[in-house]
């Protein structure tokens, strides 16, 4: 598969990432270069294989559905870039 | 007084024990080499008033009678672990500043047993890469040197090529790493040192940084085979914070160092001969086989056939699960933000300004093979490739007890010759890779040097949650190697 233009925005969109319009270029021909690379995956036969998600021989541990922590919104806001009153704030979205 | 900085951790802890000094003088030792060494870049942060205070307190502990495994000794951790109040980065912009208001597991577990920390390692950015080229905070320098082209600056290979570096300069006694197809045993390989990713599930994941989090594992770098596995005791255990973090008590790994591997069979995949392997490395594995054989072990050519195709699949595995991971940084809650009139244009801003260009790519890469349409063509594909590529080695395993190969096909390249394609780059971790996919427990030592002075490693590989065996094999293979150069300096 060879990914063109319109196709790295249309990523780079999905990804939220803005990509300058003179890097698109560039980044469809690296982007399709990974993908001619990985594509010779076709060759295995994986009929009747199942997709392996993890390693781990094991399923998950479950635990008590109950508050361990809290109390603590200083220490959640702590890294914040701008925070408002105990909370995190963004950008306007509803005008 | 003896050179303290040259002491294995072994040693340290010994001595520290008899009383021939303290911690505070190791420390200090320490804290000296990491400042002349400091143009190697090995450092994000030092932290060398926290390490002071924390020998002060490990003097203290040792006269009360309390000291843990690791006590007094100084480490380094790689910036990948987040760490109470230390900056910590991933070697992203968009994490700088940083303060994590909580310990990760594993460097909680080492600060529990004593060790002294002096501060955050650099690594590639969110550790993808194999040349350390890829950190915001600047490349890493490798002490090596080639004897041809002394003037020359190596790479200290990656993505812990911070961790390697200090480690081979004696700036600290040990470090963290982490390791998801192949950063900690490649760097341990450029740099003359040893490293061992554990067993998927050995050590907690938590508070470190997520990559690729079906694969990332944290693992200890030492200056000795016994050194990592006194580390590795106190950095693994179950940790109920992360799920997949397995219920099962570490053993003690020194007491596998024994010596005796008498019986073993040592597998020997035939598919680990690409073409364009180099003489030196395929000389200094032949190497090794003829010294298991000395000590009494037996080789037995294997096949893991489905070998080649480990690269491809770790190339959609973990960019799908690294863009999935940095969809956190979204520049809300901590890091980098940049303003944009709207939210998403806030987001794309941030993203853009906040990752360098591997992670980009990575990023754009992994959506792409997650997106409608590609997922099955792309990801589920690899998952099944990922199954036949574990079940080679599970087959492997049935008629062997451990697995050598070489850990890199090359020694250290230079930090110049530089690689515009990302697939050329990516064969560095030919060898690697492989046993991440698998989740099995994969050691590098230093067997060797080119014959342009460069350290060259060997690997083993050990089935799952016995890393016992491969430190038994390694112990043996590193008294034969009988490895005594020192990088520059040193």
């Amino acid at each position: 598969m060879s990914l063109d233009k319109d196709a790295v925005r249309a990523i780079a969109n999905l990804a939220r990432i803005e990509v300058r319009d003179e890097e698109l270029d560039h980044l469809a021909g690296e982007l399709s270069n990974i993908l001619h690379f990985v594509e010779q995956l076709s060759e295995v036969n994986t009929d009747g294989v199942l997709p392996m998600s993890s390693v781990a021989a094991m399923t998950l541990p479950m635990r008590k559905d109950a508050v361990t922590d809290g109390g603590i919104p200083d220490l959640v806001l702590a890294n914040a870039p701008e925070a408002e009153d105990g909370f995190f704030t963004v950008p306007k979205v509803v005008e | 007084m003896t050179n303290l900085t040259n002491l294995t951790l072994a040693e340290a802890r010994d001595k520290l024990a008899k009383g021939e000094f303290t911690a505070v003088e190791l420390t200090q030792a320490h804290l000296k080499a990491m400042e002349a060494k400091r143009a190697l870049n090995a450092f994000i942060i030092e932290t060398p008033e926290l390490a002071l205070e924390e020998a002060k307190a490990s003097d203290l502990r040792r006269q009360a009678g309390t000291a843990g495994a690791m006590d007094g000794l100084p480490i380094g951790i790689k910036d990948l672990f987040c760490t109470k109040g230390v900056q910590t980065t991933a070697a992203s912009h968009i994490l700088e500043g940083f303060k994590p208001q909580y310990e990760s597991t594993v460097s909680g577990k080492l600060k529990q047993a004593g060790a002294v920390s002096l501060g955050k390692l650099n690594l590639d950015e969110f550790a993808m890469g194999s040349s350390n080229k890829t950190s915001y905070f600047g490349a890493v320098e490798n002490p090596w040197k080639r004897t041809s082209d002394p003037k020359a600056k190596l790479v200290p290979g990656g993505s812990s090529g911070g961790s390697a570096a200090a480690v081979a300069a004696r700036m600290v006694m040990a470090a963290t790493g982490t390791d998801t197809g192949g950063s900690i045993r490649q760097p341990a390989a450029f740099c003359g040192i040893t490293g061992i990713k554990p067993t998927y599930g050995r050590c907690s994941r938590w508070g470190v940084v997520a990559f690729a989090s079906s694969l990332d594992q944290a693992g200890p770098m030492a200056r000795s085979v016994r050194d990592c596995a006194i580390m590795l005791g106190a950095m693994a255990g179950f940790d109920p914070k992360d799920s997949t973090s397995v219920n099962m008590a570490a053993p003690d790994f020194e007491k596998a160092l024994t010596g005796d591997i008498r019986g073993l069979k040592v597998g020997i995949p035939r598919e680990y001969r690409p073409d364009g392997l180099s003489d030196e490395v395929t000389q200094v594995w032949e190497r090794g086989i003829e010294w298991l054989k000395a000590a009494g072990a037996t080789p037995v050519e294997i096949s893991l056939p489905h070998t080649k195709y480990a690269l491809a699949t770790y190339y959609i595995i973990a960019p799908a699960e690294c863009s999935s991971n940095l969809a956190r940084y979204d520049g809300l809650r901590y890091g980098l933000r940049v303003p944009g009139k709207t939210l998403d244009e806030m987001y794309a801003k941030t993203r853009a300004a906040g990752f360098g260009a591997e992670v980009r790519r990575r990023i754009l890469v992994g959506t792409y093979v997650l997106s409608a349409g590609y997922y099955d063509a792309y990801y589920a594909k690899a998952q099944k490739v990922r199954r036949l590529i574990a079940e080679d080695f599970r087959k492997a395993f049935e008629t062997v007890d451990v697995i050598l190969t070489p850990t890199a096909p090359t020694a250290a390249f230079g930090l110049d010759e530089t690689n515009d394609d990302p697939v050329t780059m990516w064969l560095n971790d030919v060898f690697t890779i492989p046993t991440s996919m698998a989740g099995l427990p994969g050691l590098s030592l230093p067997a060797g040097l080119s014959a342009d002075g460069l350290p060259l490693g060997l690997q083993l590989i050990g089935r799952p949650f016995d890393e016992e065996t491969v430190f038994k094999v390694a112990g043996v293979m590193e008294s034969a190697a009988n490895f005594t150069a020192v990088p520059e300096g040193v």
